[in-house]
């Protein structure tokens, strides 16, 4: 059956990589577009009107966007090596998480890397405590994903599966935004489980491949957002 | 089939909440519904979200969900009757879609062009009807985003005509315009029709009083 499978991208994005993870952990071929975000295509404007990002999967013409959503479609759409549970309290329990890191990490991890950068000496203080709530909050955040990972190997069990996926965002682009800021976050001492999880996560082979070169996204990030919010 | 014990954690004015109760009541599920008082929060809620400390936490076999969305999914997988999702993947994907769309994009400007003032209110209120427009495309001219039957979408999102509607009427500026955005303001009138929706309604006089008195708070805080 003459199937296309395409995805809509950018090397250096989590969001992206997550289809690709899916799509590799399944066996399925599919084509990648790069997409220049500062020129955005004709192609990915008509795929994804609404929000006009990536990623977006099409398979056979019909556009899917949002990350979460993709991986959802993936895991329905091809059913060898799944990346959701058939329990559904388990399914709604993984939902919750990827949810939880969307929608509460990343924002909190931005802002305790490079948030509020005062330059001036009298705003040093204030910054100093937004900082130090900051990375106190991304500790709270990082206690819930340590605790919820107990005994496992992986947030699925014993293989990766679609919180795994989603919590690429921890298990590497973190590390990239702690080298790039100079904020330090996710601790082994503090969080052991997630510390074996992510070294876990990324030796995996559909993972692996999919990752970006390190080197390239700390120079990107760097480059883009300062050099952070590091105390000197 | 042995008795399951499900119990929903509410607030009697929660469109999140309402939701819930929505899905239950169109698969006829039995639950005992424990009302918070917010700003007091019961231990019981606490222990059972942690993580974000919010109604509606659903409990089935002592087993808490939280986070509305979430908790549609899992009643529609647990009890298959009356399904809220379709069955292709495709159709599936796209009703996941406009749900997050309605509480990402048009949720959060009802809600700021509710508690703002000034300039920050009339930009708020703008984009929540520009993203209500966009909200009425994903409709793709049907009766309800189920088709002929109300589904997971109209679940997740009808509650916003009531809501916008009202927010409307206390802040004097008018949120869903029936004349740029016909499909979605038919759309809006039909399901708050439907009888199971109806029923699980708060009282609209409550509500709008209750709703009147948040919004002197809010706009009192706000400078």
């Amino acid at each position: 059956m003459a199937e296309e499978v395409l995805v809509f991208g950018a090397w250096g994005s989590p969001f992206s990589r997550r289809v690709e993870m899916a799509l590799k952990l399944k066996g399925i071929e599919y084509k990648f577009i790069e997409e220049d975000l500062t020129n955005k295509s004709p192609s990915l404007l008509k795929y994804n009107p609404v929000h006009k990002k990536i990623p977006v999967l099409v398979h056979n013409g019909k556009p899917v966007a949002e990350s979460l959503v993709i991986l959802e479609y993936i895991d329905e759409t091809w059913k060898d090596h799944p990346i959701l549970p058939k329990d559904p309290y388990e399914r709604a329990n993984a939902r919750f998480w990827a949810k939880f890191i969307d929608e509460k990490c990343l924002s909190a991890i931005f802002k305790a890397c490079w948030g509020a950068c005062w330059g001036e000496e009298k705003e040093h203080e204030k910054a100093e405590i937004e900082h130090e709530k900051a990375v106190k909050e991304v500790s709270e955040l990082l206690q819930f994903l340590e605790n919820e990972l107990k005994e496992k190997r992986y947030f699925g069990g014993e293989t990766v599966g679609l919180l795994d996926i989603a919590a690429n965002t921890i298990g590497y682009w973190l590390g990239v935004f702690e080298e790039a800021s100079g904020v330090e976050l996710l601790t082994r001492e503090k969080f052991p489980k997630l510390c074996n999880w992510a070294n876990e996560f990324v030796c995996v082979t559909a993972i692996k491949e999919n990752l970006p070169p390190r080197d390239k996204l700390i120079a990107y990030f760097r480059n883009r957002f300062g050099a952070g919010n590091a105390s000197k | 089939m042995a008795e399951e014990s499900v119990k929903l954690l509410g607030y009697w004015g929660s469109p999140f909440a309402l939701r819930v109760k929505w899905a239950l009541k169109l698969k006829g599920i039995q639950y005992h519904y424990v009302e918070e008082d917010l700003p007091n929060k019961s231990p019981m809620l606490l222990q059972y979200n942690p993580v974000y400390k919010k109604i509606p936490v659903l409990v089935h076999d002592d087993k808490p969900l939280a986070e509305s969305l979430v908790i549609l999914e899992y009643i529609d997988e647990e009890w298959k009757q009356n399904p809220l999702l379709p069955i292709d993947p495709y159709e599936r994907a796209k009703a996941r879609f406009w749900a997050k769309f309605a509480d990402d994009k048009c949720v959060p400007p009802v809600m700021a062009a509710f508690s703002k003032k000034g300039e920050e209110q009339e930009r708020a209120a703008k984009e929540a009807r520009e993203n209500l427009k966009t909200l009425e495309s994903g409709l793709e001219g049907k009766r309800f985003f189920g088709g002929e039957t109300i589904g997971f979408v109209d679940i997740a999102a009808g509650w916003i005509g009531c809501w916008a509607r009202m927010t409307g009427e206390i802040i004097g500026i008018n949120l869903i315009d029936a004349e740029t955005m016909p499909l979605l303001d038919a759309w809006f009138q039909d399901f708050l029709e439907v009888p199971f929706i109806k029923e699980c309604m708060p009282p609209q006089d409550k509500l709008l009083e209750h709703n009147k008195e948040f919004h002197k708070i809010l706009t009192a805080a706000s400078t």
